[in-house]
Formats: structure tokens, sequence, C-alpha cells
């Protein structure tokens, strides 16, 4: 069942169309989202035009938790079921997991000058986004710097040790004194974010994840590709 | 912008850099490996073409040249 389900996603991400659909929705979403975000919606009474940051750094910032997220859940995927599979699509995600992760520190770290009036401070949120941008870094690492097996296992424990990290960024903002505010989109409760201003968060949103999937089938493709290559040899 | 230009350009620019820096790395890899799997591939001897193109994954490899088209 579960190796079907691989075979599947294996052909779905080798087709050239599908890269050409998540590409072409990309544009759409990413075309939707600036206009949105830079002429559309409106500024903010206290921030003026600098609450526009928020465009790409929430959304950011959301794709980074919710990829390392994925990755830990996939890790634990690895030891329960013992599938190489797991590992593969784990290390495709973690690029662009990253590469948000870097986004969200350097975009927020621009949107705290204006705000806050400095460039980086110590706060519970901006400092364990850190802590996972070098479990990302660990992460990528512990794939580069050891073999086959050994590179999926000790990855995956890194992962799910980094996992840890997720519900302290999530909840810093409750739990200890912070220059963030406490959140404005909930799933559970009512939004206290206006309309005018969600709509270009969820459009940037809606293309920062589009983008993460055309990045991960690349990658993945280049993980199959590397893995065949490797086949051929052993014929 | 209201005097704050700099902050929201430098903000969005840095982004769009990254997703083209990011797409282009990757790109480039994706030919690479690619151009190294054909290269094995079309110089397999005779036999072993015909065993390694009986598997799925291989034939649509050959048959898609994917990593040149996005």
């Amino acid at each position: 069942m579960l190796n079907k389900i691989f075979e599947i996603l294996k052909m779905i991400s080798l087709s050239k169309l599908t890269r050409i659909i998540v590409f072409t929705l990309f544009v759409i979403f990413l075309t939707l989202g600036l206009l949105e975000s830079l002429l559309l919606s409106p500024e903010d009474y206290i921030q003026s035009d600098a609450v526009r940051i928020m465009y790409v750094h929430v959304p950011a910032a959301w794709i980074s938790l919710g990829i390392f997220s994925f990755i830990a859940f996939l890790s634990l995927g690895i030891f329960i079921f013992k599938n190489k599979n797991f590992a593969i699509i784990a290390k495709s995600f973690a690029p662009s997991g990253l590469v948000f992760n870097l986004i969200a520190l350097v975009t927020g770290s621009i949107w705290g000058k204006p705000t806050w009036g400095t460039w980086w401070a110590w706060d519970p949120r901006i400092t364990s986004m850190l802590v996972l941008f070098l479990f990302y870094i660990l992460y990528i690492a512990s794939w580069r710097l050891f073999e086959n097996d050994k590179a999926a296992k000790i990855s995956s424990l890194v992962a799910i040790a980094g996992f840890v990290n997720v519900p302290i960024i999530k909840f810093s903002v409750d739990w200890w004194a912070s220059l963030h505010q406490p959140s404005s989109v909930k799933i559970l409760s009512e939004t206290t974010i206006h309309s005018s201003m969600l709509t270009p968060l969820l459009l940037m949103t809606a293309a920062f994840a589009l983008f993460s999937v055309l990045i991960f089938l690349m990658k993945y493709n280049i993980e199959l590709i590397k893995i065949k290559t490797k086949g051929l040899d052993r014929l | 912008m209201n005097g704050y230009g700099l902050f929201v350009w430098s903000a969005f620019a840095f982004t769009l850099i990254n997703f083209f820096a990011l797409y282009i790395i990757i790109n480039r890899q994706l030919i690479k490996e690619n151009k190294k799997f054909e290269l094995k591939f079309n110089h397999l001897e005779k036999i072993k073409y015909t065993e390694a193109y009986k598997q799925r994954t291989n034939q649509v490899l050959v048959s898609s040249n994917a990593a040149q088209k996005i």
C-alpha cells in the first residue's frame, strides 16, 4: 500500500505537466499576491506602509515552520515503517524550508527597524526562529556529512529533536514577554485581522506554498535520478 | 510608501531574489543529474540497456528529458 503511494508520487513528480501546472499556479498567485500586498491593501493606522513587510515575513515563517514539522513527521515514518522513501521526500523539502526560514529572519529584521527601532532583538520568537534555522542547517549538513543509511537516521534524529522547537516558536508570544504580538490569524477561533489585509496574506501564503512544492518536485526528481544512476552501475 | 519604501522594497526584493536563486540552483542540479543519467544510460551495453529500460522510472526519465523544461 505504502509503496504504491510512493510509486504514484514518483510518477507525478517526474511528470513535466505537474511542474508546469504548479509553476503556472505559483506565477498567478504571486502576481495577485504582489498586487494586493503592494498596491491594493490599505496601510496600517500605526505602522503605515511598513505593515506591507508582513505579507512576505509571515507567510515565509508559516511555510518554514510547516515544512520543518512535515520533515519531522516524515522522519518518524522512517523509524516506524523502515521505508527509505520517507527520507527522500523529507530531504527534498529541506532546501525550500531553509530559504523560507532565512527570508522570515531577514524580512523580520528589516521590519524590526522601522517598528521597534532595532534590526535585531533577543526576543523569544526571533531567537527560537534562529534555533529553527540552525536545525535546518544541521539537518541538511547531516545528509552531506554521512553516507546513505547513516545520513537518513542521523538527519531524522535531528529533525525529531528540532521539532521540540516548533511549539516553542508558536507559543513563545504567549509564554514570555515578547516584542511580537499574539496571533491574529487563528484556526480555532475568530481571526482578528481585517479581510483587506487577510486576502493578500493568504494569497502570498498560497504562492509561497506553491513555490515550495515546485522546489520539492525538482529536488525529489534530482534524488530519484541519483538513485537510478547508481542503479545503472549495479546492472 | 510614506517614507518606508526602502524597508518594504528591500524585504520584497530579498524574498524574490532568494526565490530566483533557489530555483536556478535546483534547476542546474536537475539538468546536471539528468545529463549524467542520460550519458550512462546511452552508453550501456545492449543487454543492460534492455534490462534497464524495463524499469518504469527509467523509461520516464529517458523519454521526458524533463530537466530542461521548468
